[in-house]
């Protein structure tokens, strides 16, 4: 057992456990962030995405000693009320269907929309390509990340006047 | 804790059978005040036969604070049903959408009809008693109002949660009258709307879950903590129907934060103080497994096994006019044509995202359940057996599934959890690795069909044979598996002469329900094989469909739309094609038409274009989700997936060796929804049996290879 001190949503936190402990079941079993999600364990369908200094990663396989002095975001913390583009494009299009995959697509998709604003469809399968959803809303996906790209790009035009 | 509250003498729709209000309120959010009525929603296998029960299981609430909860017996596995069944309640309560909740009742004896969701059956269950029981409630509302403002009822109306004097205009709020509306005698019949009147039902409705599916709150069973609760995962044995010989758990029980090691039924389980440390326990136990006779079996002597039974004729399913003479005849007759096929598809995982899991707390005298499941009812039976305990002390919490597509349907994890509860004397949750979940699931049934047709002179179909050798499941009724063959059997063509007969297959691997079931593999057969028979005959497959199903209007119809809004028969770019199918389960009418296209031996599909006649739409935004969402499910059968078996055991380990559509893969789907005023049919299978059909024959079009075997190899088109 090791402490690992680390940045969670904006606070700092202290953590007592195996340094082989990945940072997914950190979150969920020791500090009850259940909304990162366990899929595969082997980073392989992305539903346990989360941002480490704003980029997105597999928690599942990021070990927990890695994560010392970082900052790691997770869904609960991507906005205090659901105000994010990324969230609001997702309830206007109406994304989720069982809802299990889908903190793990708005974690992927936040992170495109900060590095690449104005994604292409190229650029939108590219990011999303390692989060599976077996329900098939992939098409409502698309739609929505577009939908927030633009949002976006009308709040700064907006801002800009 | 007591209350001066008192609790108003709850009622039961249509029923004789009083309702406990205080002992049902007693688990739930809502207060106790109000207006409760409680009412039986049939099963899909009682659709018809049984509409009423002694048992109730469902609920409406009106609360003081002009609150309405619906409390439904339904789980929500992404099918959207929470939001369609709770259209249907506010259509005829005239309640206001947004003051609208949604509550799953506990299971027990006294109320505890069968619950479950399965079969895409919760509309077609619910459609007539839970608008009745809005209605009703609305009644009962209109007349405490009407008392309270010393007017006939006659005189008032009910709309957005309030009562109003239509002549007056004065208004009273539901949550003002729930209290005196619970002393009104249940009306002992309702007039219901006529479809002209909606207000809800047929508009697209946003989905009441969203919110909490977007910031991480919604609680699936895999997310349930409790007071005490260690953290299990169980080592099974790698081959099916093995058990434990011997296990040494000392090194296991070395690694840090582990608990416990105990042996259950199927296994043995480590208990530890959170998921990971229980998997690496797991990984130090050392199990000798008894691995019994399943062990020597592999995918070879499967399909061995399959091609060995059809060879000779089976148990048969259905019979019109003499197929097998009229195929002897061809072979003498020059003008008409015939064709042997041999179709056969893999057993396949369900792998909904969610790996199964489950929460228990087993005491001396009660025991309490968490579970995502599609059948709480199983579930809390599972539980009562192992426990003992009598069903009015096991409690079953319904938490959201992360998929199901019939895996939910089965309560194995949930026996495991009760019994490493049981047996270690704490509260758990067994989580499954998706190893666990692919290596542990109940399979597609694999499956093999071997068909005869023959055309006519004039290249019309005349006859089929269709030989089907599948793993019984379901039950075997004449020493036919309804499940094995549905699909076939139950085809819709005018043919005047087809047989159908069916052989059980005994393979030692479990097999169970996934999402369209018997559908999802025969429709793909019959389908392409009526592809066969149009290209014999040199006919267009939209063409010999619409003839052969003169007497399918509903099919038909749905056929011509997704024609029409596919374009069928106008040119496509180069080295694109389309193709075609048609399918008539769960009470609905589906057809769809692909278009595919193969280069450098990538197979792509660019569009699926599905007209569905699914009766009167309660969510158009729900079908549209629910047709999007079987065609990727399908999709992933044929492009994708398989199981496969080696020394008894399954190879797939995790998603890199058992693929599912990504989104790079995703189709433009479009639907289509035929206008229809019939009752409500199911949708949430609706659309999975067709898409690969469409697609394989797609493929035909564009490369003329016929694809006979699923998932469809990119070897298979050159």
């Amino acid at each position: 057992m090791a402490a690992v001190r680390f940045t969670l949503n904006g606070k700092p936190q202290t953590v007592d456990v195996e340094p082989a402990m990945p940072l997914l079941w950190v979150l969920r079993d020791t500090l009850g962030l259940t909304g990162t999600k366990f899929g595969c364990g082997m980073a392989l369908c992305g539903a346990c995405t989360v941002h480490i200094n704003g980029q997105p990663i597999r928690s599942c396989t990021t070990r927990i000693s890695t994560v010392a002095g970082k900052s790691v975001t997770t869904i609960e913390g991507l906005s205090p009320d659901r105000s994010h583009p990324i969230q609001q494009a997702w309830i206007a299009e109406d994304v989720p269907q069982c809802g299990y995959c889908q903190s793990g697509q708005i974690m992927t998709a936040a992170a495109l929309l900060a590095k690449t604003p104005h994604p292409s469809d190229a650029d939108i399968d590219e990011a999303l390509h390692g989060n599976i959803c077996r329900c098939g809303t992939y098409q409502a996906i698309r739609a929505a990340v577009r939908m927030a790209a633009s949002v976006r790009t009308g709040i700064q035009q907006r801002g800009a006047k | 804790m007591t209350t001066a509250r008192r609790l108003a003498p709850c009622v039961s729709l249509g029923l004789d059978q009083k309702l406990d209000r205080r002992s049902f309120l007693r688990n739930t959010a809502v207060g106790a005040g109000g207006l409760l009525i409680g009412f039986y929603l049939p099963s899909q296998s009682r659709l018809k036969a049984d509409a009423v029960s002694s048992k109730l299981n469902a609920y409406v609430h009106v609360g003081s604070d002009d609150t309405v909860t619906l409390f439904i017996h339904k789980a929500e596995m992404g099918q959207g049903t929470v939001t369609s069944l709770s259209m249907l309640l506010a259509e005829e309560l005239e309640c206001d959408w947004k003051k609208i909740r949604t509550e799953f009742p506990g299971v027990s004896r006294e109320y505890g009809a069968f619950q479950g969701v399965v079969g895409s059956a919760s509309i077609r269950s619910s459609w007539t008693p839970l608008r009745q029981a809005g209605a009703a409630a609305r009644e009962m509302l209109i007349a405490a109002g009407a008392k309270k403002l010393g007017v006939d009822p006659s005189a008032c109306r009910a709309e957005n949660n309030l009562v109003i004097n239509t002549t007056s205009g004065a208004k009273l709020s539901f949550g003002s009258l729930a209290e005196d509306a619970a002393k009104v005698p249940v009306p002992a019949n309702v007039t219901l709307k006529d479809p002209k009147q909606f207000r809800l039902i047929g508009k697209a409705t946003k989905r009441l879950d969203t919110p909490s599916k977007v910031d991480g709150t919604a609680t699936f069973g895999i997310d349930v903590r409790r007071p005490g609760m260690q953290y299990a995962v169980i080592a099974r044995c790698p081959v099916f129907g093995g058990k434990v010989a011997s296990f040494d758990a000392s090194k296991a029980k070395a690694v840090p934060g582990v608990k416990s090691v105990v042996q259950i039924s199927n296994g043995v389980a480590v208990l530890a103080d959170n998921t990971w440390n229980a998997m690496e326990g797991r990984r130090a136990l050392a199990i000798q497994w008894d691995e019994g006779p399943t062990a020597a079996m592999n995918s070879t002597l499967l399909s061995q096994m399959f091609a060995d039974k059809i060879q000779q004729p089976g148990a048969v399913a259905r019979k019109d006019g003499d197929a097998p003479a009229v195929l002897e005849n061809v072979a003498i007759a020059s003008a008409a044509k015939k064709i042997d096929a041999t179709y056969e598809v893999p057993f396949l995982a369900h792998a909904p995202m969610e790996p199964m899991n489950c929460a228990a707390d087993v005491r001396a005298d009660s025991c309490e359940v968490w579970a995502s499941t599609q059948m709480q009812t199983s579930a809390r039976d599972a539980a009562v057996k192992i426990t003992g305990l009598k069903p009015e002390n096991v409690q079953l919490h319904t938490e959201f599934m992360g998929g199901g597509f019939g895996r939910r349907g089965q309560v194995d994890f949930i026996s495991e959890a009760v019994e490493v509860s049981k047996a270690a004397g704490v509260p758990v949750k067994v989580t499954w690795s998706r190893e666990d979940d692919l290596q542990h699931d109940m399979y597609r049934p694999a499956s093999a069909c071997r068909f005869s047709g023959a055309v006519d002179a004039e290249g019309w179909p005349v006859a089929i044979t269709a030989r089907i050798a599948c793993p019984q499941f379901g039950g075997l009724q004449n020493g036919v598996s309804r499940n094995g063959v549905e699909g076939v059997s139950t085809m819709p063509y005018a043919l005047a002469n087809f047989l159908c007969d069916y052989h059980a297959v005994d393979a030692g691997i479990p097999v169970t329900y996934w999402r369209s079931v018997g559908y999802s593999q025969n429709t793909f057969f019959i389908e392409s094989f009526l592809d066969e028979l149009a290209a014999l005959g040199g006919k267009d497959p939209v063409e010999v469909r619409l003839r052969m199903l003169a007497n399918q209007p509903r099919l038909r119809a749905a056929l011509e739309l997704a024609a029409d809004k596919a374009g069928w028969g106008k040119p496509l770019p180069a080295g694109r094609a389309r193709g075609v199918s048609v399918v008539n389960n769960v009470g609905s009418f589906t057809a769809q038409i692909a278009e595919v296209s193969v280069a450098g031996g990538k197979i792509k599909v660019h569009r699926v274009v599905c007209a569905v006649d699914c009766g009167q739409v309660v969510n158009p935004a729900g079908v549209e989700q629910q047709i999007q969402s079987a065609i990727v499910f399908g999709l992933t059968a044929a492009l994708k997936g398989g199981i496969t078996i080696d020394r008894g055991r399954v190879q797939q380990e995790n998603f890199h060796q058992y693929e599912v559509l990504r989104i790079e893969e995703m189709p433009v789907v479009e639907v289509h929804m035929v206008p229809s005023s019939a009752a409500p049919g199911g949708i949430g299978e609706a659309g999975t049996p067709g898409i690969a059909p469409a697609v394989t024959n797609a493929l035909f079009a564009a490369t003329g290879k016929r694809v006979r075997r699923l998932p469809i190899l990119a070897s298979d088109l050159v």
